[in-house]
């Protein structure tokens, strides 16, 4: 059994400046098995990825790899490549203008005496015996991008690689494509090389892993065979949060359901951002909530109601009347606010200042030829200021000079200045301080119970609970449960996402 | 000290560089020859009374200048890169009115006629760079080499001939003076154009839309702002200082060449915008810094012509001192400026502590 092992990591721990990224992580990757990394964001798992692989060198611990006598020193990629770790990153890092060929013996040393015709003859075969629809002429560029990662896999292989890593190999594949990615997988692993999967998507670890690690908050959770370890279990663990004993937090919101028309409707909508066709519909006065794991789609599915990505598809109604939300202004001009995920690029204006940060939607949706005075603005910005306790020198500093919190305050301020009667908030409580986060959880109820509309995201399942009446949870891109009343508790959110819960 | 508080320096920072700069030519001009600014009041050729003078010459001659720094700011700002094609959009805005003025009698009615042709033409251009700029996404300085390139063959192309003359005490009014008027036409042209955009901004959120663009170009559309069409605008702002800038130097010589009007002054104008303390990346601007630019750079210009420098030689003096206030303004410098002159001003109140 010990034999089996190709790899082997003991207590890493890397520290960034004020982060401890990694704690006293074991990981274990034996001969012949697909081994699924699992963790939230900011769990470590692309630290530890990193490690290996050279990219940083680790502050703590000792790395050993099958065949190799005492300690691995790795400290460049060049590193780990020569001792038999190999990397296919998300995105492809071949050169698309080269032949397939080329693409595989390219950097390799070898490759530079080697004849074209003998590199073609080699590339020829390794790609039939992995049986990947490549010809060795073939410009790289001219095809998919699942055989371009295969071709990645391929060179990995052919050089001679133990460990290979998988980082998000799934996440531009569609599902063709994925069963032929795991195919190969499945064939390399018969092969007996070891490989680490590193993805998000919960149903391609069951259909293709052997073991799964699960990393918490830089630390190890621990290590399970899949068959011991259901999908419910698997998201309590990286969610840390234990099953029992949390359905304390019972609320009885029944008085929230009526029959009146949705202040919002959507039915099929769909954006350029890969959200599949959902329907959706609020009415007034409620706040729900989108939950599901990253990148399950929470994010890209208010995006799509907003319009701020592009709308494929889909039939809108404001209170009751149909309407046409194709983009941002459109979306503004129907009373819907949003509050984007990423403060720092799709919300604040860095350089200007607070008071302009704040004006900044209400002007636009006044319109172009009726600038606001400077008076009115100052009247505007002192009001919000005062009433979200907005700390700033004034209203002319620069929005960049406040801290997190309070940025996110003004522009929580810039969306409440329009008095929407639908405001969306995506993460509005990430990065920043409690009392804060408090804060904004009690008006956005106090903005409910106003009868504003509210969809609230947060990454944080007890504040979505104390915060929503309604959660819609998500995996996957698709919507796969809608909770309401007595059923928001923990267990049950945690439950669905992992789907059904066996 | 308290009386002075009341101006906000923090709020016009930015405008340190041009005017020190502005200050440092003047202060050197009135050491080397104290007569130097002195304003004569003379009688022209055309029997009336102007005034004359090396400072009356700056301005005068800055005005083209002063007018596309104007747009380019804009530019600038939205689009966070520069127009390379000022000059050759001037020669072909000039062309278009010379064009019109030839077509018949030169009455205040074509000039009005031909000033309103060349704009739109202008405009047009304007619209071509960018769109190339907004929809297509090339970078600024590439999407105009194109106009860069082909202007001037198409300035050449509207007139036909080599350098058609506009003769007209009209044209001359424009280009120099009006009679009974002592300042030179195209400094009240200047004028004109600031009084007028400082309206555009008054009366539009033009500045708010444009900043917020330049700035965060994604968080700007979600807020609505349409980000394309306020590049397109921008450039087409540009367009008409283009304009303007092209019938000043038609008029002042009551002819045109297209191969020398306004020849390399898109280095100037972006130069002007540098010097007044924007940033070329596009973001928060101040016109009046880019203006202010402007009159350093001819003041320069003007000062070294009075030194009896051979024209030749003018360009590498005007580089010397051009690298000079450029690093004085990059922000290395200023960083370290206001640590000095912070490390001053405590070493100043523990004096003072130490004293009480």
């Amino acid at each position: 059994m010990q034999n089996d092992i190709v790899l082997s990591m003991r207590g890493i721990g890397k520290v960034f400046p004020g982060v401890r990224a990694l704690h006293n992580v074991d990981f274990t990757l034996r001969k012949g098995e697909i081994h699924a990394l699992m963790g939230e964001n900011g769990a470590g798992k692309s630290t530890l990825i990193k490690v290996l692989t050279g990219v940083y060198t680790k502050d703590a611990g000792t790395i050993h790899l099958d065949g190799a006598e005492g300690e691995v020193i790795i400290r460049s990629p060049q590193d780990a490549q020569n001792a038999g770790i190999s990397t296919v990153y998300q995105e492809i890092t071949l050169c698309p203008n080269l032949t397939v060929a080329e693409n595989m013996f390219i950097g390799r040393g070898k490759g530079m005496l080697v004849s074209r015709r003998t590199m073609e003859k080699r590339a020829g075969e390794i790609l039939d015996s992995l049986s990947i629809p490549a010809r060795p002429k073939q410009q790289l560029g001219s095809c998919s991008l699942a055989v371009q990662q295969m071709v990645a896999i391929a060179r990995a292989v052919d050089m001679d690689c133990k460990v290979l890593i998988l980082d998000e190999p799934t996440s531009s594949l569609d599902d063709k494509e994925v069963e032929m990615l795991f195919t190969l997988m499945r064939d390399l692993k018969n092969r007996g090389v070891g490989i680490i999967f590193v993805t998000h998507f919960l149903e391609q670890v069951y259909a293709v892993s052997d073991r799964i690690t699960v990393l918490r908050n830089g630390e190890l959770v621990g290590e399970y065979e899949v068959k011991d370890l259901p999908q419910v279990e698997l998201v309590s663990k990286m969610m840390g949060k234990e099953l029992e004993g949390l359905s304390d937090l019972v609320r009885d919101d029944s008085a929230q359901f009526d029959d009146s028309t949705p202040v919002y409707e959507a039915s099929g909508l769909s954006s350029a951002k890969g959200v599949n066709p959902y329907d959706f519909a609020i009415r007034k006065g409620e706040v729900n909530g989108f939950t599901g794991l990253l990148g399950s789609g929470r994010s890209e599915s208010v995006r799509a109601i907003f319009g701020a990505d592009r709308v494929t598809g889909g039939k809108v109604k404001i209170d009751g009347k149909t309407v046409k939300i194709g983009k941002p202004i459109d979306a503004m001009k129907q009373g819907i606010g949003y509050l984007p995920e990423d403060r720092k690029d799709d919300g604040i204006i860095a350089d200007l200042s607070v008071r302009d940060n704040i004006i900044l939607a209400l002007q636009v949706e006044k319109g172009f030829f009726h600038p606001f005075s400077q008076a009115e603005a100052e009247a505007f910005a002192d009001e919000y200021i005062k009433a979200l306790e907005i700390k700033t020198a004034s209203s002319e500093t620069p929005i960049k000079s406040l801290s997190g919190g309070n940025q996110q305050k003004v522009i929580l301020a810039r969306w409440l200045l329009t008095h929407p009667k639908y405001l969306i908030l995506d993460e509005p409580t990430r990065g920043i301080d409690v009392g804060t986060k408090t804060e904004i959880q009690r008006l956005v109820r106090k903005l409910a119970e106003e009868g504003m509309s509210v969809t609230f995201i947060s990454s944080e399942i007890e504040e979505m609970l104390r915060t929503c009446s309604r959660l819609i949870v998500m995996r996957d891109r698709h919507i796969v449960g809608e909770l309401r009343g007595t059923e928001l508790t923990q267990d049950n959110v945690m439950r669905t996402i992992a789907g059904g819960g066996e | 000290m308290a009386k002075k508080a009341k101006i906000n320096w923090s709020k016009h920072s930015q405008l340190i560089v041009p005017l020190l700069s502005i200050f440092l030519i003047v202060l050197f001009n009135l050491f080397r020859d104290p007569s130097f600014f002195s304003i004569e009041i003379t009688t022209n050729n055309a029997g009336s009374t102007v005034l004359t003078g090396n400072l009356i010459s700056i301005l005068n001659g800055a005005s083209e200048l002063a007018i596309l720094a104007m747009g380019m700011t804009l530019v600038t700002a939205a689009c966070g890169g520069q127009d390379i094609s000022v000059g050759a959009l001037a020669a072909i805005a000039g062309s278009v009115f010379v064009k019109v003025l030839r077509a018949g009698e030169i009455t205040p009615l074509t000039i009005a006629l031909g000033f309103v042709c060349c704009c739109l033409a202008a405009m047009a251009f304007g619209a071509f760079n960018g769109t190339l700029v907004s929809a297509f996404r090339i970078q600024p300085m590439i999407a105009t080499l194109v106009l860069f390139t082909c202007g001037r063959s198409v300035a050449y192309w509207i007139n036909g001939g080599a350098t058609p003359t506009v003769e007209s005490p009209l044209i001359n009014a424009i280009g120099s003076f009006i009679p009974g008027v002592p300042v030179p036409t195209p400094i009240l042209i200047v004028i004109v154009t600031a009084i007028v955009l400082a309206l555009v901004f008054r009366f539009t959120s033009l500045g708010l839309y444009t900043q917020a663009v330049g700035i965060n170009q994604r968080a700007a559309r979600l807020n609505g702002i349409n980000t394309t069409l306020i590049k397109l605008i921008s450039f087409m702002i540009l367009g008409v200082c283009c304009a303007i800038a092209g019938v000043i130097a038609v008029s002042r010589l009551s002819l045109i060449n297209h191969e020398t009007l306004l020849l390399d002054i898109e280095m100037d104008a972006i130069l002007a915008v540098a010097i007044g303390g924007n940033a070329l990346s596009g973001g928060k601007f101040k016109i009046a810094g880019s203006v202010l630019g402007a009159y350093a750079i001819q003041a320069l210009t003007i000062t070294l012509y009075a030194m009896k420098v051979p024209s030749t030689d003018v360009k590498a003096y005007k580089a010397i001192v051009i690298i000079l206030i450029v690093v004085i303004g990059s922000p290395v410098v200023k960083a370290k400026l206001s640590q000095l002159w912070n490390r001053i001003k405590s070493g100043k109140q523990g004096k003072e502590v130490a004293q009480a």
